[in-house]
């Protein structure tokens, strides 16, 4: 069995998972730049407490997970997009420390202050993201074992859109699982924000789409040649499907899952067609997933533990979600 | 010795943020555990002391809890952004031992965290401390993985180098429980139940200078106490043994530990005194005849190495080992000491009486965590100048990243860091400073936050 390949999957479906997960949360965070209510900050925030630690872990599985089975896939991913990654952390300390401190704060001020570190948190961690995802995307410059290009490479109109896109789209998750769990008139706020951030997200993600082909000839023949476009062409078809019925969904004032359904459609096929352009490479343009790979011995040591512990991981995590599930109540205050 | 080169910048940043996390990881791994022994209690006794004491001590909890999250996820990109050549190197036996610590720790840490802050309502007592356990547990299986990591770099064995240098695992047991890897584990836990066990002593002491009869403060107070009775002198004995492991398979250390710069048979214990570490000097020695062979040997006349045995090249630091070594040793005596004043107070039924003990009590609330972060000092920079003991040298592992850019980001990462953890640690004080009361309420009762998450139960109880 072709160890790389499994493990390329199970990252795959690590980072995957965190963009969906970590992505509303964040989303939520993104929103409060409009919601500025306290009764509904405080909602919003209910509604991701318990669950945002496990959506994070999924970064640190994919960071983690990365170096353990694709060692130089992290050592040469990380110092070259060093500024992004460095950014998303920083962003990622002030708004996960922000979730408990706000609760705490004895002040309007403190507390306003610990909503903006939220807010502005959130969304600095989506753009930097977006800054990474793109940079890797474009391509990194190898030599040896390491990186080899300038300060700036990561930083180019490609990469910034990127960010754009990861803010805006991770807002619509948030308005989407908001539509989810909450009601009454903060419930239809975020429809009607996710309807805005739909239409935003859906024409980001044409642009990132259409100009991802043309940044490596690979890419361009993997999308519109012969028999490549066999496989890639059901993924803008399924798009198309999910959008239209996205659309129908928030224009339902009874729908209350199916928009966040569907933006993590929309995301998934993203990431789909993210897979379709770079396999079988890891770091474009020039390492593969089997250059990148850890030994073998490395690799089957921790998928043995993978393959009993991530069902589980999974099952509890469900679980988790499961306690918590139903509509968020909004709070009501003492005096 | 640190000069501004980039080399320098990433040590120093890799430093920083790794002593500033190891505080909270500390920490959670204590007071979880306590906070199941708490719960525990509750269920089997019914007394609502331990209840009201479980909320209590939840809230701060949340807080240290998110903060070692958050500066955790930095760590697990710290080996990549500063540290690439080691981590394409070591990747392959360390990058799997950090993956297990991930897949099976830090999920379920993270999956039951919620269950266990915000769900007692919701799920009831039993399966809530069920979660409680698991999350406990979690933290200590964390800890198992981060030391063996930390252990196989110290004592590196099972494992074999490829043409590039690479580490190929050879033997994942022997990786596994490596060398040095039965004696730093519970090192490092009695350290983290000693670090809470004061801070919670010191709590305690606080309010109950403030009010004798308030039964939970005497209770955490009393906990504490016995903790610190008990672990402290364990700590000793695993102690010693860590250090007679550290003779043995990393003999430099032991002797910058020690400041001899020359080897003895039947080596001085150096109280005091100044090393210098480019004349191989100590200044204003104070030193115990014999005692350090004593110590180190189990004989009076035991061989014990210096540095002088080794190049300069390959030597730690003594000017650093010499004195966090001893600020460990020096604490790590004193709560050994408050512990058994503690005995000797309990056994006269005067344990809440004595103004001394419980000033005393009060003062050493830091020690736990001064000393564990002086214990790491010594054992990372003793294992200098290599990151893989003996094999990888420290100046060959770091990233291609230059000086400007280090500089920028580990500006950032103090600002950041001394901002967000200075509020962290403040509220954690503030929620302490607040004397734990008979129905104590947990994170979930802040008005806003307990109609949102848990409606009914709690509030009604008020």
């Amino acid at each position: 069995m072709d160890l790389p390949i499994i493990w390329a999957g199970l990252i795959a479906f690590a980072v995957l998972a965190y963009v969906v997960l970590d992505g509303f949360d964040l989303g939520v965070g993104i929103l409060f730049g409009v919601e500025r209510g306290a009764t509904e900050r405080d909602t919003m925030v209910n509604s991701i407490a318990p669950v945002w630690d496990g959506n994070e872990t999924w970064l640190v599985l994919g960071g983690g997970g990365l170096f353990a089975v694709f060692p130089l896939a992290y050592a040469t991913i990380l110092p070259a997009l060093y500024p992004a990654i460095i950014g998303m952390l920083l962003g990622l300390v002030f708004r996960g420390v922000a979730f408990e401190f706000r609760f705490r704060a004895t002040t309007n001020w403190g507390r306003l202050a610990w909503d903006y570190s939220f807010a502005m948190g959130s969304t600095f961690a989506a753009f930097c993201q977006g800054l990474a995802l793109g940079g890797l995307l474009q391509g990194i410059k190898i030599e040896g074992r390491g990186y080899a290009g300038g300060w700036w490479d990561w930083l180019t109109p490609f990469t910034v859109l990127c960010g754009f896109a990861l803010v805006v789209g991770y807002a619509l998750l948030g308005a989407t699982w908001l539509i989810w769990r909450t009601d009454g008139p903060l419930q239809a706020r975020c429809r009607a924000y996710a309807i805005k951030l739909g239409i935003a997200t859906l024409s980001l993600i044409g642009i990132v789409s259409l100009w991802t082909p043309f940044l490596h000839p690979r890419f361009l023949e993997r999308w519109f040649h012969w028999p490549g476009i066999a496989l890639t062409s059901p993924v803008p078809l399924l798009m198309a499907l999910l959008a239209w019925l996205g659309w129908k969904a928030l224009h339902n004032a009874n729908s209350h899952i199916r928009p966040f359904a569907c933006a993590l459609g929309w995301f998934v096929l993203c990431f789909a067609g993210l897979g379709i352009s770079m396999f079988p490479l890891m770091v474009p343009p020039s390492i593969t997933i089997w250059d990148a790979a850890a030994p073998y011995d490395s690799q089957l040591f921790l998928l043995v533990g993978a393959s009993v512990l991530v069902p589980i991981i999974l099952g509890y995590t469900g679980y988790a979600y499961w306690v918590f599930r139903g509509k968020v109540k909004p709070g009501v205050h003492y005096h | 010795m640190f000069g501004l080169d980039a080399f320098h910048l990433a040590r120093t940043q890799f430093a920083f943020t790794v002593m500033a996390h190891i505080i909270f990881p500390a920490l959670s791994i204590g007071l979880a555990s306590y906070l199941a022994v708490l719960e525990g209690m509750w269920l089997r006794t019914g007394q609502r002391v331990y209840l009201d004491l479980f909320k209590y001590w939840l809230k701060p909890f949340s807080l240290v809890f998110g903060m070692g999250v958050v500066s955790g996820l930095v760590m697990s990109y710290q080996f990549g952004t500063n540290w690439s050549v080691f981590s394409d190197k070591a990747g392959p036996v360390i990058g799997p031992l950090m993956g297990y610590e991930v897949l099976s720790a830090f999920f379920l840490e993270a999956g039951f965290l919620g269950v266990m802050l915000f769900g007692m309502e919701k799920v009831g007592p039993k399966l809530h401390f069920a979660a409680t356990c698991v999350v406990a547990f979690g933290t200590l299986l964390s800890a198992f993985w981060i030391l063996v990591v930390n252990s196989w770099m110290q004592t590196p064995v099972g494992f074999t180098l490829d043409a590039d240098g690479r580490f190929l695992p050879a033997d994942w047991l022997a990786i596994i429980f490596n060398p040095s890897f039965p004696v730093r584990f519970p090192h490092m836990v009695l350290a983290s139940y000693l670090s809470v066990a004061f801070v919670v002593g010191a709590t305690g002491a606080w309010h109950v200078l403030s009010d004798k009869r308030n039964e939970a403060a005497r209770t955490m107070f009393s906990m504490a106490m016995w903790m610190a009775a008990l672990a402290a002198p364990a700590q000793v004995l695993v102690g010693d043994a860590h250090g007679l492991n550290t003779l043995q398979y990393q003999p430099a250390k032991i002797a910058a530990m020690e400041g001899h710069y020359e080897a003895h048979d039947g080596a001085p214990l150096i109280l005091f005194g100044i090393p210098h570490d480019d004349t191989a000097t100590m200044d204003y020695e104070i030193a115990i005849p014999h005692l350090s062979s004593l110590i180190l040997t189990h004989q009076w006349n035991g061989h014990t190495p210096g540095l002088n045995d080794f190049k300069p090249e390959d030597r730690p630091s003594a000017e650093i080992l010499f004195w966090t070594f001893r600020i460990m040793v020096g604490l790590g005596s004193a709560m050994v000491l408050l512990g058994a004043a503690s005995l000797f107070l309990r056994w006269k039924r005067k344990l809440y009486d004595s103004k001394l003990m419980l000033y005393a009590s009060l003062a050493m609330a830091p020690s736990g965590l001064i000393a564990l972060l002086a214990g790491w000092v010594t054992t990372e920079v003793g294992r200098q100048p290599y990151t893989v003991y003996g094999v990888l040298r420290t100046a060959q592992s770091v990233s291609p990243i230059g000086a400007p850019g280090l500089a920028v980001s580990l500006t950032a990462f103090v600002l950041v860091y001394l901002l967000v953890f200075g509020a962290g640690v403040g509220l954690v004080l503030r929620l302490l400073a607040n004397p734990p009361t008979r129905g104590e309420h947990g994170p979930s009762s802040h008005p806003a936050r307990a109609h949102g998450i848990v409606p009914g139960p709690v509030i009604a109880a008020e």
